[in-house]
């Protein structure tokens, strides 16, 4: 058995990143996310971990891949100004399939925005915001504890599929303090990439004939390993522009080893009172949790409301959710931004179901009376 | 030639190089390889990361473990490296902008760390890869793709920065003298703590033709007079320096803590505290 702490969400993701193996830390100070920063300048080093406070934000994430492809789990953490700042390295590590976690604590923006105000405005970002095509693995969680288990999530998504993972949650979760479990070392599913086997002149660092994920050898120890940002064969070396099929090739296994894996893998979120559902609140992260009173206050009023809430953000779970609601007749999306999430849910509705949007983005969180008031609207509707 | 240097390091299916005939960073690769096997270290622990640039390319012709990072990222790729890993050599191959205009933050702040790396900046003086404009190392007045009437903006001395900055081994190398330069890149491959060297090159295709400085040989000629040895510059007056290029061994000390080794301390501090 574990144990009961009281701990804020940033303590839980530094704490959870350590315990689960994580033994390279490299970030720039930023509000809301430096105290994860802080924790790791302590915790590390007492577990012979790396923690560097580096120059900027381009270069904790170039010093984390480094990091990485020397074998060891890295992080690095940061909000909107930084995030924005990591965005090239970013597509390094996609394009070279490069295992790391990297925390987005969001705070009010654009541009340095309000440091200490909450905000959802990075979900858009954290598919989109380095350049060209690539894939995506987004969580979101809606609670310190949930910050805990998918901090570890994270890195098992990483180290499985040799992917970027993003933890995106907003300054509130990152500062609240909450009961969770804390769970034993020897509790926790701890996933490690896998190291390749057989002759080391024969490994290739890079497999695009299927979707299979290929083991990543770490450097120092005699694969001649080669990694490059440009478009690269299954040896790592960059081919000319005469052969065209190579980005096709890449970017087609990059995807399929996420899409293959999705369904029994990757996807997950949580459907709250949905059976019955004529009306479905979309919500996630800390907007989830007054949303999720709100359909309970709903109920209470005899309209059938329901949650669905992603926690792997993306890839979305269109599928899944464009099933749940053929029969409701009203989407309701609540989020503190203009209308991000609201715009990935309206692929999956139908002309005859209304959508209503429910945002705030003055930098306080939406009430569960707000939601509430919108699922009576919604709820008006007929179809 | 010492063909063996070729065959034991170069990927050599990669070949030929990207590189223009006459470039000076063939000379300068053949100088690193040299040094390299003049180390006697395990070779599966030396490790190549480079940027962006003609220069950057280098790693992509080499059988080592190597990265070929992004524009001005490679010291920030390899301090993540080498922290996680500190007995790699981790020896970082950029261009005069790839370190010093998009990458400067980090060059100064790996050597205020003084963090075990070594840096060799091949530098000619221009943005070869993008087709010739100017950098933070082309002199006033020279003739580049953005400075048409004359390149107005004062240049970097390569070596005064990293010295100021905290570089425990700083030299500079020309492409004239290859043996001298795969002395002083083994120099600084042997020094514990950050090592640069700044190697004077040349770009015929570009900064030479705009400058009308003749063939990649006559380029290279030019180097005969311009080059000044620190020993015979300590006789020469500050208008005799002018325009010439003072070449050697500036830092040489091991008088700083090494990045690697302090962090080592850390953890020890971490330990008595988390155990005290
Ligand atoms: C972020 C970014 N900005 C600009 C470029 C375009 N670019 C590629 S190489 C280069 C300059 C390289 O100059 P240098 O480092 O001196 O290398 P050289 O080609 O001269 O060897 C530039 C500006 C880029 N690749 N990435
Ligand atoms: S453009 Fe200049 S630096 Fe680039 S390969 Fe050609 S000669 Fe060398
Ligand atoms: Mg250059």
């Amino acid at each position: 058995m574990g144990s009961y702490q009281i701990m804020t969400g940033n303590e839980a993701c530094a704490k959870a990143a350590i315990a689960c193996g994580m033994r390279f830390f490299a970030g720039y100070p930023i509000t809301p996310a430096t105290e994860i920063s802080e924790i790791c300048s302590e915790l590390l080093p007492q577990v012979d971990g790396v923690f560097m406070q580096m120059e900027d934000e381009l270069s904790s994430i170039g010093a984390v891949i480094g990091a990485s492809c020397a074998g060891k789990k890295a992080m690095t953490a940061t909000s909107g100004p930084g995030f924005s700042l990591m965005q090239e390295n970013l597509g390094w590590a996609y394009i070279n399939e490069i295992p790391c976690v990297i925390v987005d604590v969001m705070r009010k923006g654009p541009s340095g925005g309000s440091a200490t105000l909450p905000a959802q405005a990075d979900i858009m970002q954290t598919k989109w915001g380095t350049h060209g095509d690539h894939p995506n693995l987004v969580i979101m969680p809606n609670s310190v504890e949930e910050i805990y288990t998918e901090t570890i999530r994270a890195f098992n998504l990483s180290e499985k599929y040799r992917q970027p993972v993003i933890l995106l949650y907003d300054a509130i979760l990152a500062h609240m303090s909450e009961k969770i479990y804390v769970p034993f070392l020897d509790e926790i599913n701890v996933i490690d990439r896998p190291l390749p086997e057989g002759s080391k002149k024969d490994y290739l660092p890079f497999r695009y004939t299927d979707s299979k994920v290929q083991p990543l050898a770490p450097f120092g120890q005699g694969y001649h390993l080669h990694f490059s940002g440009l478009t690269h064969d299954e040896t790592g070396f960059p081919i000319s522009n005469q052969d065209l099929t190579g980005l096709q090739i890449t970017l087609g296994h990059l995807m399929a080893k996420i899409d293959d894996e999705y369904d029994a893998h990757i996807k997950k979120y949580e459907s709250y009172m949905l059976e019955d559902a004529d009306i479905i609140v979309v919500s996630v992260g800390i907007t989830s949790r007054s949303a999720k009173t709100a359909v309970r206050r709903a109920r209470d009023m005899g309209i059938k409301a329901g949650l669905f809430r992603p926690i792997t953000m993306w890839p979305f779970p269109h599928h899944d959710f464009s099933q749940i609601n053929l029969v409701c007749k009203a989407v309701v999306t609540a989020e503190m931004n203009i209308g991000q999430l609201n715009q990935v849910v309206t692929e999956d509705i139908d002309r005859n179901q209304k959508l209503v949007m429910k945002n705030l983005y003055d930098g306080n969180p939406i009430r569960d009376v707000d939601i509430l008031n919108s699922i009576i609207e919604a709820n008006k509707y007929e179809q | 030639m010492n063909n063996d240097i070729y065959t034991k390091y170069l990927a050599l299916d990669k070949m030929p190089t990207m590189w223009c005939p006459g470039c000076g960073n063939g000379i300068v690769l053949q100088s690193i390889l040299r040094a390299v096997d003049e180390l006697n270290v395990d070779r599966d622990k030396v490790v190549f990361v480079s940027g962006i640039g003609c220069s950057s390319r280098a790693v992509n012709y080499l059988d080592f473990d190597c990265m070929h990072t992004n524009h001005g990222r490679a010291i920030a790729f390899a301090t993540g490296l080498k922290m996680a890993n500190p007995d790699l050599h981790v020896i970082v191959l950029t261009g005069d902008g790839d370190c010093a205009s998009i990458g400067g933050n980090h060059l100064i702040h790996a050597c205020r760390r003084n963090i075990d790396l070594t840096i060799i900046c091949m530098n000619n003086s221009n943005y070869g890869m993008t087709g010739g404009q100017y950098s933070p190392t082309t002199p006033i007045g020279s003739q580049t793709k953005t400075s048409v009437y004359g390149s107005y903006e004062p240049p970097f001395d390569l070596c005064k920065l990293t010295e100021s900055a905290g570089a425990t081994y700083v030299a500079r190398a020309a492409t004239y003298y290859p043996l001298q330069m795969k002395e002083l890149i083994r120099k600084a491959l042997q020094h514990h703590g950050l090592s640069f060297v700044d190697c004077a090159s040349d770009c015929p295709s570009l900064f030479g033709r705009l400058n009308r400085l003749g063939d990649a040989g006559q380029m290279m000629l030019r180097w005969k007079d311009r080059l000044v040895s620190i020993q015979k510059a300590q006789s020469l007056s500050e208008e005799e320096l002018e325009n010439k290029v003072v070449w050697g061994e500036f830092v040489n000390k091991d008088n700083r803590k090494e990045y690697c080794d302090i962090y080592a301390e850390n953890i020890a501090k971490a330990k008595e505290a988390a155990n005290g």
